[in-house]
Formats: C-alpha cells, sequence, structure tokens
C-alpha cells in the first residue's frame, strides 16, 4: 500500500511537471531572447540606469551579480541590525552581528539557512522587505546565470553573454512574480495565513492560554518556494500548519519548487536550438530525482533505528496529515533543489534514510537543483562527462558545438572542487581546532555519537550548496558556526558563478564545429547514462570517507 | 581613478538603485497586494483559521492545543493530541520538533514512558499503542492524530464523560477525515474539532 499512495503521488507531481514542461520551458525561452522590452521594463531600466540593448562580456556580467549581490548583503544585514527602530517589529531586537552577517549571507546566496527561529528573533519588517525580496531577486540572479551559460552555447564568435539587469529585470516581473500571486492566492485558499496581527491570545478549550502567531506569511512561502530559497517563516518551516495546512497544499509546494528547475532543460534546449539536448538532461534529473525519492521512502517506510522501532514507525519529526510519502517526496524535492525548506525533521530520520537528503545536496543539487544552478551545475558536470568521453574514445571532446580546450576544462574542474573543498574543510575545523571542537561539541550537537558529526557535515553540505535545510537539533548560533556557515555560503554560491560565467564567455567566442562521425551524440540514452554516472561518482568518491564516520556508522553498525 | 575602477563604480550605483526599486515593488506593494487579497477573500484563513465557541475564540483549527490540566496531566474526558516539542507542549509561539535522532537515548526512554502511559490511561495493550501516540512531530503544533489513536481513546473519553461508547464512537467517525483526494497524505482525527464537538454534546 506504501508503494501505491507512493506511486500516485510522485505521477500527480511529474504529470502536472510533464504539462508544464513545454510551454513553461518555452516561455522562459521567450523570456531571455525577446527583443522587446515591457513599458514598466522600460520605465525601471531609466530609473536604474541601464540601457537594455547593450550587451555585456562576461566580467562584465559578473560585476553586475556580484555588485547587486554585495548591496543585497549590506541591505539584509543594515535591517537586522536596526531590527528595534523598524515597525512592526513585535518588539523585538537586533540580532547578533555574526547571526545578523550569517542570515544576510545566507538569503543573498539564495541559501536560507536559519541559525534563528523566527519567531522570536525577526519582526516582519525584516522578513517582508529584506528576506522575501532576497527570495525573489536571487533566484532571479541564479536563472540569469544559467541563461548567460546557455548562450555561451548558443553565441559564435561573441564577445557577449547578454545583459545582467536586463536578465534580473526580466527574470523577476516575467517569471517569479506572476507566478508567485497565484501560487500565494493558492496556498491562501489552503489556509495559509496573511496578516499584520502579531500574536492573538486566546483561552483554549481546557482553560489554558495559547498565543496564536500572526504574519505576512503566504506572501514569502510561495517565492521561498518557487525560488527554491527555503527560509521559513516559522522556526518550523514548511511542517507550521499556517505554512503548510494540508496533504494538497503540501503537493503544492512541491510543484512550487520542482517547476522551474524541471522546466529550465526546454529552455535550454530552445536556446541551443536543439530541443532534444534538454530532453537528455531533463531524463538524468529525472532518473536521479526518481532513484532519490525511492530509497528514501523504502528507508523511512521500513524504520530502521532502536527510537523507531520502538515507537512502531519512523513519526518522530514527522507530521500525521503528511505521513510518511508526503514527508519523504517533500525532503527529495527540497534537497534536490536547493531549496532546504523542510516538512519534516530530517534530523529524526532512519540513520541511512538521513543521509539521502545529504547525498542529494553532495551531488551538487542537479536534481533538479535549484532555480538556474542546477542548470549550470549539470551543464559543468556535461563538459566533464564529454570530457571524460573523449579520453576513452581519444577524440578532441565537443559540447553542442563548442570545443571542450584546456582552459573549459579547467574552469569546469574548478567549479566541481568549490563545493566538496568548503564541506570537508569546515567539517574538518569544526573538529580539529582546539577550542572551536569543545565548542562544537559541547554547545552544538544535539544528538550523542556519529549522529553528531552527521549535524556537523550536513550544515556545511547545507551551506556550500546553498541548500538551507538542517539537521536541525544542531545549535548553529554560535559565532564559529554563524560565521564558517555564512562564509560557505557566500564561497559556495559566487566562487562558482565566477567559473560558469567565465566558461559562458569562453564558449561565446568560439565558434561552431559541424558535428562528424567522430562527435558524440549528446542526446542519446547512451549520454544519459554516461552525465549520471559522472554525476553519481564524483560525489561518491568525494564524500564516501566522512559518511562512513557519520550516517553510514549510525545505520550499519 | 582608472577605467575599471569606475565602471566599479557605476555598477555599485546601478546595483544600489535596483535593489531599492526591488525593495519597494517586491517587498511592500507584493506583501501589501497579496494581503489585500487575502483580507477580502479569505479572510478566516488569513486570519489563523479561527475556531470559536460561542463568542470566544478558543484556538486555530491548524494548530494542536494541549488538553490537559494546570500540572500537565492529560484529563480524560478530552482526546489527546500527540506529544509536542514546541516550548513546554503546543506552545505556538516557538514551533519545533524534537530533533532527536533514531539512536538518541532521551527519545528512547521517552518512546517507552510515552508507550506505557497511554497504555494505562487508556486501558489498552501496550502493543495497541500507535506510533503518533509515541512520537512528537515536526512542528510540535500537530492539529491532528490518527484514526487507530483516537480510536484507543473512545472508551476512556465515554467512560469519564458518562457518555455511550457509540455516541463517541459515532462523533470520531464524523470527524474523521480520509486521505485528500482519497490518496495523498495520511488520514486524520482534527483534535480540537472533536473535542468542541464532544463539549457541544453535553450542553
Amino acid at each position: 500500500m506504501v508503494w501505491l499512495f507512493a506511486i500516485l503521488a510522485l505521477g500527480t507531481v511529474a504529470l502536472i511537471l510533464a504539462v508544464l514542461y513545454r510551454p513553461l520551458g518555452d516561455y522562459m525561452a521567450w523570456v531571455y531572447t525577446s527583443r522587446k522590452d515591457w513599458k514598466v521594463e522600460r520605465g525601471l531600466y531609466r530609473v536604474i540606469g541601464v540601457d537594455p540593448k547593450t550587451e555585456q562580456t562576461w566580467q562584465a556580467y559578473l560585476r553586475g551579480v556580484l555588485a547587486f549581490s554585495a548591496v543585497g548583503l549590506l541591505l539584509v544585514y543594515g535591517l537586522q541590525r536596526l531590527q528595534q527602530w523598524l515597525p512592526y517589529s513585535l518588539g523585538l531586537p537586533a540580532p547578533s552581528e555574526p547571526l545578523s552577517f550569517n542570515t544576510a549571507a545566507s538569503f543573498v546566496g539564495n541559501t536560507n539557512w536559519q541559525s534563528y527561529a523566527p519567531e522570536t528573533t525577526l519582526g516582519y519588517t525584516v522578513q517582508f522587505a529584506g528576506l522575501a525580496v532576497q527570495n525573489f531577486v536571487s533566484a532571479a540572479v541564479g536563472i540569469a546565470v544559467a541563461i548567460a551559460l546557455v548562450r555561451g552555447f548558443a553565441y559564435r564568435r561573441s564577445g557577449t553573454i547578454g545583459n545582467f539587469w536586463v536578465d534580473l529585470v526580466r527574470g523577476t516581473l516575467r517569471i517569479l512574480l506572476p507566478v508567485a500571486v497565484v501560487g500565494a492566492i493558492v496556498l491562501l485558499a489552503g489556509g495559509v495565513i496573511q496578516n499584520f496581527n502579531g500574536f492573538t491570545e486566546i483561552t483554549t478549550l481546557t482553560g489554558g492560554s495559547q498565543s496564536i502567531p500572526g504574519g505576512p506569511t503566504a506572501s514569502q512561502e510561495v517565492i521561498k518556494l518557487l525560488g527554491t530559497n527555503g527560509g521559513g517563516f516559522f522556526n518550523a518551516n514548511s511542517s507550521h500548519p499556517f505554512e503548510n495546512p494540508a496533504p494538497w497544499t503540501n503537493i503544492v509546494e512541491i510543484l512550487l519548487m520542482l517547476m522551474i528547475p524541471f522546466s529550465l532543460p526546454r529552455t535550454f534546449g530552445r536556446i541551443v536550438g536543439d530541443k532534444r539536448q534538454g530532453y537528455a538532461i531533463l531524463a538524468v534529473m529525472g532518473v536521479l530525482f526518481v532513484a532519490s525519492f525511492s530509497i528514501l521512502t523504502a528507508l523511512e517506510s521500513a524504520g530502521m533505528g532502536t527510537a523507531p522501532r520502538l515507537a512502531g514507525g519512523a513519526l518522530e519529526g514527522k507530521e500525521q496529515r503528511f505521513g510518511i510519502i508526503g514527508s519523504t517526496l517533500f525532503a527529495t524535492t527540497s534537497t534536490g533543489t536547493s531549496t532546504g525548506a523542510v516538512n519534516s525533521m530530517h534530523d529524526s530520520y532512519t540513520a541511512l534514510g538521513g543521509m539521502i537528503p545529504m547525498l542529494n545536496m553532495m551531488l551538487g543539487e542537479v536534481a533538479p537543483g535549484g532555480v538556474g544552478s542546477g542548470l549550470y551545475g549539470i551543464l559543468v558536470i556535461a563538459v566533464i562527462a564529454v570530457f571524460i568521453a573523449g579520453l576513452l574514445i581519444g577524440r578532441t571532446p565537443e559540447y553542442l558545438g563548442k570545443k571542450i580546450g584546456p582552459r573549459e576544462i579547467k574552469l569546469a574542474s574548478l567549479y566541481i572542487l568549490v563545493m566538496p573543498t568548503l564541506v570537508l574543510t569546515g567539517v574538518a575545523l569544526s573538529f580539529a581546532s582546539p577550542g572551536v571542537r569543545e565548542e562544537v561539541e559541547n554547545t552544538s550537537i544535539l544528538n550523542p555519537g556519529p549522529h553528531g558529526l552527521s549535524e556537523v557535515l550536513y550544515a556545511f553540505t547545507s551551506a556550500a550548496n546553498n541548500n538551507g535545510s538542517g539537521f536541525a537539533g544542531l545549535t548553529a548560533d554560535t559565532p564559529w558556526l554563524n560565521t564558517t556557515l555564512g562564509l560557505a555560503i557566500l564561497l559556495g554560491r559566487f566562487v562558482p558563478i565566477v567559473f560558469v560565467l567565465a566558461l559562458a564567455g569562453s564558449l561565446a567566442a568560439q565558434d561552431k564545429v559541424p558535428s562528424t562521425a567522430g562527435t558524440l551524440p549528446t542526446h542519446r540514452p547512451l549520454f544519459v547514462g554516461l552525465l549520471t554516472t559522472v554525476t553519481v561518482m564524483v560525489t561518491a568518491l568525494t564524500f564516501f570517507p566522512v559518511l562512513t564516520l557519520g550516517p553510514l556508522a549510525e545505520g550499519l553498525l | 581613478m582608472n577605467t575599471s575602477t569606475r565602471s566599479t563604480g557605476r555598477t555599485t550605483w546601478v546595483a544600489v538603485r535596483a535593489m531599492a526599486l526591488f525593495t519597494v515593488l517586491l517587498g511592500i506593494v507584493y506583501t501589501l497586494t497579496i494581503t489585500g487579497i487575502a483580507q477580502l477573500a479569505f479572510p478566516a484563513q488569513a486570519n489563523g483559521s479561527i475556531v470559536r465557541d460561542g463568542d470566544s475564540q478558543v484556538g486555530s483549527a491548524l494548530i494542536g492545543q494541549s488538553f490537559a490540566d494546570g500540572d500537565g496531566v492529560p484529563l480524560p474526558e478530552y482526546f489527546q493530541p500527540r506529544p509536542s516539542a514546541a516550548g513546554d507542549g503546543y506552545d505556538a509561539g516557538a514551533s519545533s520538533g524534537s530533533n532527536y535522532g533514531p539512536e538518541n537515548p532521551d527519545l528512547i526512554a521517552a518512546i517507552e514512558d510515552r508507550r506505557a502511559q497511554v497504555a494505562e490511561f487508556n486501558g489498552v495493550p501496550e502493543d495497541q499503542v500507535p506510533p503518533d501516540a509515541v512520537t512528537a512531530s515536526s512542528s510540535g503544533l500537530d492539529p491532528h492524530i490518527s484514526p487507530e489513536y483516537a480510536t484507543i481513546q473512545v472508551a476512556r473519553v465515554a467512560t469519564a464523560r458518562d457518555l455511550p461508547i457509540e455516541t463517541v464512537r459515532d462523533l470520531l467517525a464524523a470527524h474523521t477525515q480520509g486521505r485528500d483526494l482519497g490518496y495523498l497524505g495520511e488520514p486524520r482525527v482534527n483534535v480540537l474539532e472533536v473535542n468542541l464537538a464532544l463539549d457541544e454534546l453535553e450542553r
């Protein structure tokens, strides 16, 4: 029965995504290639002072990304530090400096790691004027960078890769905002709250008292999912009944997370002029997603481990209305994309079950990945895959008519190395640095034994991949973790973007080489298999040792 | 000033203006628009699905609450919710799961205690206690319990209220919700709603 319901739930999601794939993918391709600017957009460009008709070199494009994100970082940091003077702050003081830095980095970096409990830390103004804005624009930045890379493949002998400001404005106004408004109305109908009431004091049926929270939740909930951000309005995130009230809203939220990442391969196929290339990428994403969901559902349903066995099922940290399947489908979605929202507590999953969300992130979040970041992530791995295939058959590797030379391989390799370096260094320093180790063990870690290591490993994996979910028992509001996780977020977001845009510039400058009998076709099942294997191999080789110390030790011993 | 410094400065100024515009549009206009739609079209939901008993607000249909006395002893005349890790239990200002891992000794001990307590409280054998009765939810505010957990509570509630078992059983059946669309999520019972219906029965 479990499997019947699992297949029906997954089938519903897959069916709706399949219906959306072509229209949404084609629409997004039009958004980023159309020559016409809307009237309101022209007004915007005039105010911010850019000429939408001028394309930028990759360096200028990158400067735009970095400057815009730096301004966002300062704004969100500043808003938090000034919180006590802002309206609708519910009487809350400013968060500490390390915490404000961590939160600012986290929301600008499309991560939404939360070292804090929102109910008792942030008032409404910081949430809607600071965080929700970043939920939109950090997502638009991600899609923009992916589109720039796609243009690199599509352009010939071009010194430019598009205009960052145009991509940013169009992604926000033409894609994210309209879907967000519709999505918010659907969630409102389902019971998600949207008010400025503060806390409502009520007397319960037994005469006790309860403070029912308020807040502009729906407006933030929808974009946190659509933009694969993940930062909850409440501490319990999407397991809070005011964020996710019913099994059907759970499916709506899953669809919001998946619709853009799973449709971007179509956009890619359209822009490079070969839709079959999009289907190949989609197939890799789909295979990895379904495999991950199946394994996680099997592990959580089996409920291995002392506590789940005693309880008769792995329901600690899961909501009754979602059950196991509603929880595992959400967890797979949230960590396969870069969302990091949770509707169940991953820290309380079975030992091996809890490893699956970690693995989804360690894959580099490409199944299907965050908005934009998933597509550019998998295209970089595709570059590596054609290179490996080229070595095997002794041909010069090429992808979509572009030669993959030393410069391209160097950039792709550097991209691949950033995330594991950040994760493993962060975990190692947390346990090897004298002074820090005591704080991590005594203050931060909640669960004893190998599970404690898993909490820290999960945190750095989540930060460096810009996911934002956590083994939430970890107390991350310490100067060490706030600072290092904040840095891991910023480096994990922007260093790879430097390499992606450099790669885009390098590809755009090339002419297309005609395909010959020796060219590896990149739209066939053979390539789908190769790309899937390379994605899994890179991860397995990098992270297997540390996983044996955490979840594998806990689950198998 | 060389060219690259100048263009970085210019880019930053563009970025500042863009961020200011987006803050007004996406932070303020968007939030207020959604709030307006919410308050006009879905006022009950948007304000927290508040449940009333006569004139007084007694809770939210979406937020679980405690049915224990001041000392935390469960009241036999009410259906009992799941264990909660939100504050001292069902603290709606502190939503949270326990975050205990599967081998955590505190969790293992808690499950053993809860199983014994639930079995004794309801007068059923320990192997009839379902998993949701002994585990804390993710939000700590789970408004629901499983039909299995509700069923083992029927006799105890009926005795405490001096009602026929059949009456309580029928009431429970009327408040048991199936899966959404027949296949999404799990069957469930809203604890506040069924308890409110019980109170109304006696008036």
